[in-house]
């Protein structure tokens, strides 16, 4: 977020609608209004003096109306942009003249002159992500949110468990202020229920209440926690590992039932909740101290008007309509692209894929206009300080209250300056705020500053921006430290202000010693590649290269079968009724003639070596021994390597014809060799998976269970079509075809592992036995036909894990570089990742990923250099005793043996070293120091601890 | 604007400042886009910002 507000290439316009959309592809005219926010972003500081001082008090949306604001606030505290905005409706000036907050604002940011400002802006695509709006739960009336005090929907009970909510991460009840002893989540609030109006499953909440259960369970080991769903729908990466863990703790239940009212125990506020069992014969009651609501997505109310002035169609859930082959496109409106929530519901990763994935589309068609808006930044050359004396300003935030609150500012600055060789201090309201960081520069140039210290938060929040300011003011930005006094100090000790004052002086101490140490540091430049490598050539591999060739980049594309294609050439038609053999054979074409992509079929990657930027590989013939092997260099590396179907080793699957997977009877179906009097169909879903062996949802056999029922109706509908399954899991829009079938009258029948569906083995004929665990009895089927839904297994991930050096899961699946935000990237720079070599999906997530990885590719091949940080290790040849030690303990592989006069002797590759420090605690020689932590640094830095 | 109608424009609105508003825009203004990105509340974040931690990891959000 913060990224975003300070990107040289981004304007951010807050508070602001967008009014009409004139012109085409490649020329948009947009007008737009801003809002007045009655404060001049330039000039506030986000002190928020304001709001202490506001007499007018409204409840805080962003709290979801859980706490208090001002008519004048800042409603986050780490709210981008960083400033406060005045609400119109309840602010008194606009009543009764009330200014309050003009006279108290030191920065004279507040200007109640503002007004209604119009805007033109041209712009060659447009990216539509409005989001969604949570379920209005008053509308499923029976549940009593809005009535009942202690029933709250997720959201608001997400702002409760928040640290920086309303009631500081305690679980409180709205009726007593007491911590409940017993709560309970209802599923499929807003969702999965037409008579709301959401037929579809908005395919989050199961896995977020899961995740608000164990959060509860973290903090309050002795609430029970009780979960009312209806299946579970854990179908994402990682998510059937964090379903079975709060399975099993203590005090969770987990319980199939859908609550049909919530009524109030008068007396206490309790909440009666009131649900059927034993097949609907038997009314039960439990009572709870507090529920909460599993509310779904809804469509945005101004998806609308916003479809509208865009000229795009919604569907008949109300979100933008797209399909399975093009699921960023809007049709008819070329250079206007959907992502994430906007064309239905999705989780945060998907969400980032998406519109990772949007952005390719538009980074394609204006890919000849690349770079001639932006201006590369320029810094002053930095000054050469060797030779000076140490001049250190130091400068003390008040974080607002954070620091302020706690430590007595005007003591620390009182003490900092004091200190040897400090030159300047000065104390700040919010030091990472752009006009505070202008006057770190101003001071700099000003005071011939050769060091600064900057006491305020953690370095893992700014400490970019503030070598930024240093960078602008013509010093080195490793010149820098900070004093982190407040994670480490004021957030911390807050209760004990003398200690945590005392304890702040010592810090900025000893940030101040080692500062005195610090030396300048060049940061390395390095030509890039502008090549990229993509493997695997089935969707994701296909679909990415193109993205990438059509951005104006060379592509090798490698394939390790002889012809493109890998699962997507399986399938035949898809849930949505899209044919899928037309789809793949145009988008081979497109490859083949595509001049920016050379081809390799049955080849496959032998050696990789190198960095981003600039990676070298060999590749060899997979079958043809003789196939010369091919040397690439390439700046980028897209792994796309896909899966394949397991092959089960039960219920008969070998032995009897009857007995087929999902893709088998697909072929079946699509080459007209279905028998036509079929009498009797079973499917049996999760075989192979959600096992002990293969722990993992494999995400998409219910949907491919639902289509070939579906499509077996179609061709008979007299065929009875039998399902057995766990948790059916049709997730968002997918829903419709789960209600369809069961309309055409296929048969869902739920069972739990430990009573699968059974088959005799000594009957000729196929003979299933089973026990519904929903209805509680057993039955007995004799099927013409035996379906299998087995799930995508990793293919061949180990071998290729080894040789890039990135990590699998421990299903085998590559690994990102985190689960949420970074779902394309790897650990490894320059390596991204797409398709079901990340995890299995469906065409349309697959599709997104492969775009979106193609665009996080281009992030670094539209770079001319690329900059590595200098702080990294560095040996002293003369005193390597080529043990090899270092070498063993980097992970990055960034040290190897080089020749050098003197023998062998270890040599770092600065590009690949993350400045860990691992190599240098372990030389037994000493030779490794670590650029930006030196010795005489960390021992100044001691030292001034102890004299303290 | 120097560009004439029907030379595209190196720039690109973003309608939306959630997560997938702010990630579309750092890749676009990244590999050499001018990007707008316009969102109609007061600040940028959307829902995410909301949440305490996500799974299944139990990160913080923001």
């Amino acid at each position: 977020m913060a990224e975003a507000g300070r990107h040289p290439n981004i304007r951010v316009l807050a508070n602001t609608d967008i009014e009409t959309v004139e012109g085409e592809a490649g020329n948009f005219t947009v007008t737009v209004t801003r809002r007045p926010r009655y404060v001049n972003e330039d000039l506030c500081v986000g002190c928020r003096t304001c709001s202490t001082y506001c007499p007018q008090t409204l409840p805080n949306v962003f709290d979801e109306n859980l706490s208090a604001a001002k008519a004048i606030d800042i409603l986050c505290t780490q709210s981008i942009p960083a400033v406060a905005a005045v609400n119109r409706e309840a602010c008194l000036y606009f009543q009764n003249k009330c200014t309050i907050c003009l006279g108290v604002c030191k920065a004279k940011a507040i200007d109640f002159s503002q007004k209604r400002k119009k805007g033109v802006m041209h712009v060659g695509a447009i990216i539509v992500s409005p989001g969604y709006e949570v379920f209005d739960a008053k509308i499923a009336g029976a549940y009593g949110y809005g009535r009942l005090k202690n029933v709250m929907n997720s959201l608001e009970f997400e702002r409760v468990l928040s640290a920086s909510g309303p009631s500081k991460g305690e679980v409180l009840r709205r009726s007593d202020g007491k911590i409940p002893s017993k709560i309970a989540w209802l599923q499929c609030v807003g969702s999965r229920d037409a008579r709301v109006g959401h037929s579809y499953c908005s395919g989050i909440c199961c896995t977020y209440a899961i995740k608000q259960m164990i959060l509860v369970k973290h903090h309050y080991p002795s609430i029970e926690v009780s979960i009312f769903h209806n299946d579970i729908r854990s179908f994402g990466k990682g998510f059937e590992d964090f379903y079975n863990r709060a399975r099993q703790m203590q005090g969770a239940r987990f319980i199939r039932k859908r609550i049909s009212s919530i009524k109030e125990n008068k007396r206490n506020n309790n909440l009666i909740v009131t649900y059927t069992s034993d097949g609907c014969h038997t009314i039960e009651e439990e009572e709870f101290d507090m529920a909460v609501l599993s509310v779904g997505m809804s469509p945005s109310k101004a998806n609308g008007a916003l479809a509208g002035i865009l000229g795009l169609e919604l569907n008949h859930h109300g979100f933008c309509h797209t399909d399975s082959f093009s699921p960023g496109e809007i049709a008819g409106r070329p250079g206007i692209f959907a992502a994430a929530t906007f064309t239905g519901p999705m989780d945060i990763p998907d969400s980032i894929s998406s519109a990772s994935g949007a952005g390719a589309a538009a980074a394609q068609l204006l890919s000849s206009r690349r770079g001639t808006l932006t201006l590369p930044k320029a810094y002053p050359i930095a000054r050469f300080i060797e030779g000076e004396e140490p001049r250190i300003g130091v400068f003390v935030c008040h974080c607002g209250t954070n620091i302020a609150g706690v430590a007595d500012v005007s003591s620390l600055l009182a003490h900092a300056s004091a200190l040897k060789d400090v030159v300047h201090c000065e104390d700040q309201v919010v030091s990472c705020a752009s006009d505070s960081l202008q006057k770190i520069t101003k001071a700099i140039k000003e005071k011939r500053l050769n060091r600064v210290v900057i006491s305020a938060c953690s370095p893992k929040d700014h400490e970019e921006a503030f070598r930024e300011a240093l960078r602008e003011s013509g010093l080195n930005p490793y010149l820098l430290d900070i004093a982190n006094i407040r994670e480490q100090c004021t957030w911390v000790h807050y209760g004990s202000k003398d200690e945590a004052n005392q304890k702040a002086k010592e810090i900025i101490s000893m940030s101040v010693a080692r500062a005195r140490n610090l030396c300048p540091i060049e940061d390395i430049k390095l030509p890039i590649n502008k090549n990229g490598l993509v493997i695997g050539g089935g969707l994701a591999g296909m679909k990415a290269a193109l993205s990438l060739a059509r951005q104006g980049f060379k592509v090798y594309l490698v394939e390790k079968n002889e012809e493109l294609g890998g699962q997507l050439a399986m399938l035949h038609y898809t849930l949505d009724g899209m044919p899928v053999k037309p789809f793949l054979k145009n988008l081979i074409a497109e490859i083949k003639s595509n001049n920016n992509i050379e081809v390799f079929r049955g080849y496959e990657l032998k050696s990789f070596a190198g960095y981003v930027g600039n990676f070298k590989s060999t590749l060899a013939g997979v079958n043809n021994a003789k196939a010369a092997s091919v040397e690439l260099e390439h700046g980028i590396v897209i792994v796309a390597t896909g899966g394949q179907l397991l092959k089960p080793a039960e219920y008969r699957y070998g032995e009897s014809q009857k007995v087929v997977t999902q893709q088998e009877l697909e072929q079946m179906i699509a080459s007209n060799s279905l028998p036509g009097d079929l009498k009797q169909v079973a499917i049996i879903q999760c075989v192979g998976a959600r096992n002990e062996k293969r722990k993992y949802c494999s995400r998409i056999c219910c949907g491919e269970a639902l289509k070939n029922a579906l499509k077996i109706k179609e061709l008979n509908e007299n065929t009875d079509v039998v399902v057995f399954y766990r948790d059916l899991r049709a997730y968002g829009f997918r829903e419709d075809y789960y209600l369809q079938a069961r309309d055409k009258g296929v048969l869902f029948i739920q069972y739990e592992p430990e009573n699968k569906p059974e088959i005799d083995l000594q009957r000729e004929s196929l003979s299933l036995s089973f026990y519904d665990s929903i209805l509680n009895m057993k039955g007995e089927l004799n099927p013409d036909l035996l379906i299998l839904s087995t799930p995508i297994i990793p293919e061949g991930n180990q071998e290729l894990s080894q040789l890039l050096r990135v990590s699998l899961t421990g299903d085998g699946f590559f690994m990102e570089a985190h689960m949420k935000l970074r779902p394309l990237d790897t650990a490894t720079d320059g390596i991204f990742l797409c398709g079901m070599a990340h995890y299995p999906k469906y065409i349309p997530e697959t599709i997104n990923q492969a775009d979106g990885a193609a665009l996080r590719a281009a992030t670094i091949l539209s770079q001319n250099s690329i900059t590595a940080s200098g702080a990294v290790c560095w040996i002293a040849e003369d005193k390597c005793i080529s043990c090899g030690a270092c070498i063993s303990v980097c992970r990055y592989g960034a040290i190897e043996f080089c020749e050098t006069p003197h023998g062998k002797k270890a040599g770092i590759n600065p590009v690949l070293c993350k400045g860990d420090g691992l190599c240098n605690s372990t030389c037994p020689t000493g030779a490794i120091s670590l650029r930006h932590f030196v010795d005489e640094g960390i021992t100044a830095q001691i030292d001034s601890a102890f004299e303290a | 604007m120097k560009d004439g109608a029907g030379s595209p424009v190196g720039a690109v609105l973003v309608v939306g400042g959630g997560i997938s508003g702010v990630q579309a825009s750092l890749d676009l203004a990244s590999s050499g886009f001018k990007v707008y990105l316009v969102e109609k509340a007061p600040m940028i974040g959307g829902k995410m910002a909301q949440l305490d931690k996500t799974f299944p990891t139990l990160d913080c959000s923001l």
